[in-house]
């Protein structure tokens, strides 16, 4: 029973986290400025990270998490770099 | 199929769901926000949605989970969800200041009120970082 209900609801939390990532790529493709695409590629990898959890939870291996947590330090530093660099033209002063 | 699932008890299981459910909403409503709303200063606040409570509920049920098939307490989950609540509005607010500094500067004035905003430029022929001052 916990079975059936767990696997329906990863599987569909799955979908809309794809769905979500779908959504993200179409501002990131569309967004008429440069702040809109570093906002949508923000948006991005928190799906991704985010995906990436639940596929780890899918599938019961504790090795995907660690994925995750190198994505979420990853996309910090680089939304903080774009942001520096639409702010000043350069990244390090 | 797999067997780490059908160990979990039924309690576990349905928060579990709603925890994750929950979760995946949220971020899929912050990203539809992402692409319906108007203007970037409407926009900057729809992701946030995913990195709050989106996070969170995702990063609970996998700790809920990880530890009642695991047969020790997994809370490091926890890091990535501390790490997001904390970095998120770090990276909005220095997003927000470069985009309101390449929309001509509109600060709040003195008085308290703020300085309406300027219309966004249309095309993308603005996309050019500024140069460097001095």
């Amino acid at each position: 029973m916990s079975e059936t209900i767990l696997t329906v609801v990863l599987g569909l939390s799955q979908l809309c986290l794809i769905a979500a990532m779908l959504l993200a790529a179409m501002r990131l493709l569309r967004g008429p400025r440069a702040q809109d695409r570093v906002l949508s590629l923000d948006a991005l990898y928190v799906c991704g990270m985010l995906l990436l959890v639940v596929t780890g939870m899918r599938v019961g291996s504790a090795y995907l998490f660690e994925g995750a947590l190198v994505i979420g330090a990853f996309g910090f530093v680089s939304t903080v770099a774009l942001s520096k660099f639409l702010l000043r033209g350069e990244v390090i002063e | 199929m797999s067997s780490h699932l059908a160990a979990v008890p039924l309690w576990a299981a349905i928060v579990i769901s709603v925890l994750v459910a929950v979760g995946s909403g949220l971020t899929l409503l912050g990203a539809v926000g992402l692409v319906r709303l108007s203007s970037f200063y409407d926009r900057i606040h729809a992701p946030t949605l995913g990195t709050s409570w989106g996070t969170a509920g995702i990063m609970l049920g996998s700790a809920l989970m990880f530890t009642l098939t695991g047969d020790r307490l997994v809370i490091h989950e926890l890091v990535v969800g501390g790490l997001m609540m904390i970095t998120t509005p770090v990276t909005l607010m220095i997003l927000g200041r470069a985009a309101l500094s390449r929309d001509g500067g509109a600060r709040p004035s003195r008085a308290g009120k703020p300085a309406p905003l300027q219309p966004e430029p249309a095309a993308d022929t603005v996309d050019e970082p500024p140069v460097q001052a001095g």
